[in-house]
């Protein structure tokens, strides 16, 4: 069974071909490094799965059925949710308000319904200890370091139980030590039983954590392969093609 | 060695009073009062009766709309146009009573007319995308052009058979206390409690914070951010005519520049004009020191003419502590 399969994807922009016929398959708590130069379409594809962009062609299934979606609400409820690479985070408030931010969890009094503050901060405690992330759910987010903020970020996903969380370069700018935090997050998603596609450019992170990497290159998927029989070198040579195609 | 659960469950030791004392509200408070202490020895006229009514009065128009521009400070937002509001609210109501109307309905259109305003600010910026100091500044422009359209640019004072009643709403005291202050009192704990405790409250920090990561978690910013804006050119129309009824009459200069007394008690009392940060009471307590400011350069015999550099003073001093803080908890 596969948890989320492209089928044919193509996208064009005007006479621009950003994506040509890309088919992809991810299983249910498998990681997918996705990687690719700038312009490969990568986040053409990433648009097009979390609902920002319909393909010009090609089908989109999840767990086997068909979806098709107009915005990115739509994806989110049927499960995918996006980690963006400037987390969209709300510095000024707490963790726990940020992890349910749009979903509050209300409580009556009379006809009066409040945030519900102590749920809140319950169920995002139980989140992040499920994360092993040191994360307290009143902390402001501006004072967290980046590791921490990547958990909220996260467990923002771990509450709506999505199935598929799609990661726009989350070690782009943090320090190694962050890194290390932010892959073990990645590794807990899948223990989860989510789906993980990570896009990025530093490929010792996509080594580290995927099972399986797909390289782009100038809108086309020129490899998809399991990661124990790639190597560095292989997807390197992919990216800027001097290997054609593996 | 501590477990992960007790590490997430510890919060932060700070006792009590710490934490108040990292409030602005609460340093501003305190400025306040050295200024009334300071006042009722210096002065034989500050702690009169009289006088402090006249202070609680005068602030509570300015604080009643300065708590309007907490909520549309704190959404990252401006508001130019809430003294221009002002007029055209008082002025909906002196022209509809003068012209035999009853107060109450006269009053609710007052207040519809001041909601129109808000909602044009509201859909502008919100649909339109366009900056909110430019539509606002345009509305400070028109607001006050229709308010003079309405009543010719002439003074009014009669206010048909319930004038009376309008002039015991606006200027009257219950129990010692101008009404004006009951009416803030009211808003403030209302207000406190919605920034607080519903979604509304907090998604208006949320917008504040990061409008961009509002949108992607599905707030309807777009319907949020009328509603801010109609929030604060309805306390506008509160405060309108409110003071309609203080004066006695209504001419078209009411609430001229009253927006930059309003913007300076906001954000004296705490609300960051980059967005995110506010509180009602902080609002209330902003516009009291102005008041104590204004009513001791008159009291002290110092010409009011320096009351623009003291408020301008407080407003930079209040931003210079904002940054401080900032680079304190960036350390």
């Amino acid at each position: 069974m596969s948890r989320l399969r492209l089928s044919g994807i193509s996208k064009h922009f005007g006479a621009i071909t950003a994506l040509n016929d890309v088919s992809l398959e991810i299983a249910p708590g498998e990681v997918l490094g996705l990687m690719g130069d700038n312009g490969a379409g990568k986040s053409t594809l990433v648009k097009i799965v979390a609902g920002n962009f319909r393909p010009s062609h090609g089908e989109i299934r999840i767990d086997d059925q068909v979806v098709d979606f107009h915005k990115p609400l739509d994806a989110q409820r049927d499960g995918i949710e996006v980690v963006y690479q400037d987390l969209a985070l709300c510095d000024n408030l707490s963790a726990a308000s940020n992890v349910f931010l749009g979903r509050e969890p209300l409580r009556s009094f009379g006809p009066i319904r409040v945030i519900d503050y102590p749920q809140m901060r319950k169920r995002s405690a139980e989140l992040f200890a499920q994360l092993k992330s040191e994360t307290r759910p009143r902390d402001l987010v501006r004072r967290m370091s980046g590791g921490q903020r990547q958990a909220v970020a996260i467990a923002r996903t771990l509450l709506s139980n999505a199935k598929i969380v799609l990661m726009d370069e989350p070690t782009a700018a943090i320090s190694v030590r962050q890194v290390a935090e932010v892959l073990d997050l990645v590794r807990r998603l899948r223990d989860q039983g989510m789906s993980v596609v990570l896009i990025s450019h530093r490929m010792p992170d996509v080594f580290a954590v995927s099972d399986r990497i797909a390289v782009l290159r100038r809108g086309q998927l020129v490899a998809d392969k399991a990661t124990a029989s790639s190597s560095p070198e292989e997807v390197t040579g992919l990216i800027t093609g001097a290997i054609e195609a593996a | 060695m501590t477990n992960i659960e007790q590490v997430i469950g510890q919060s932060q030791h700070r006792s009590a009073l710490s934490r108040v004392m990292n409030f602005q509200v609460f340093w501003v408070f305190i400025a306040a009062v050295l200024a009334c202490l300071a006042l009722t020895f210096l002065t034989d006229s500050f702690a009169t009766e009289r006088n402090l009514f006249n202070v609680a009065r005068n602030f509570a128009f300015v604080a009643l709309i300065a708590v309007g521009m907490t909520a549309v400070i704190a959404s990252g937002g401006i508001d130019l146009s809430v003294g221009s509001t002002v007029v055209l609210s008082a002025m909906v109501i002196s022209v509809l009573m003068e012209g035999g109307y009853p107060f109450w309905l006269s009053a609710v259109m007052a207040l519809v007319a001041a909601l129109a305003v808000g909602a044009i600010n509201g859909v502008l910026i919100a649909y339109a995308g366009m900056p909110p100091f430019v539509v606002t500044l345009g509305m400070l422009s028109i607001a006050r052009s229709l308010a003079m359209v309405l009543s010719n640019n002439k003074m009014i004072w009669e206010f048909g058979p319930d004038h009376d009643l309008l002039l015991w709403v606006g200027g009257g005291a219950t129990l010692g206390l101008p009404h004006p202050l009951y009416v803030l009192t009211a808003l403030v704990i209302v207000m406190s409690l919605v920034f607080r405790w519903t979604r509304w409250g907090q998604y208006v920090f949320a917008i504040g914070g990061n409008e961009h990561a509002a949108r992607l978690t599905g707030i309807p910013v777009r319907n949020l951010k009328i509603s801010i804006y109609m929030f604060s050119a309805f306390t506008a129309g509160l405060a309108g005519i409110l003071m309609a009824g203080w004066l006695g009459s209504v001419t078209t200069n009411l609430g001229q520049a009253m927006e930059l007394t309003v913007i300076a008690a906001a954000v004296i009392g705490g609300a960051n004009l980059a967005g995110g940060e506010g509180t009602a009471v902080g609002a209330v307590v902003g516009a009291l020191l102005i008041e104590v400011i204004r009513n001791s350069l008159i009291l002290l015999g110092i010409s009011t003419f320096w009351q623009g550099t003291f408020i301008g003073c407080f407003i930079i001093i209040a931003v210079g502590f904002d940054r401080i803080r900032r680079l304190r908890s960036a350390d």
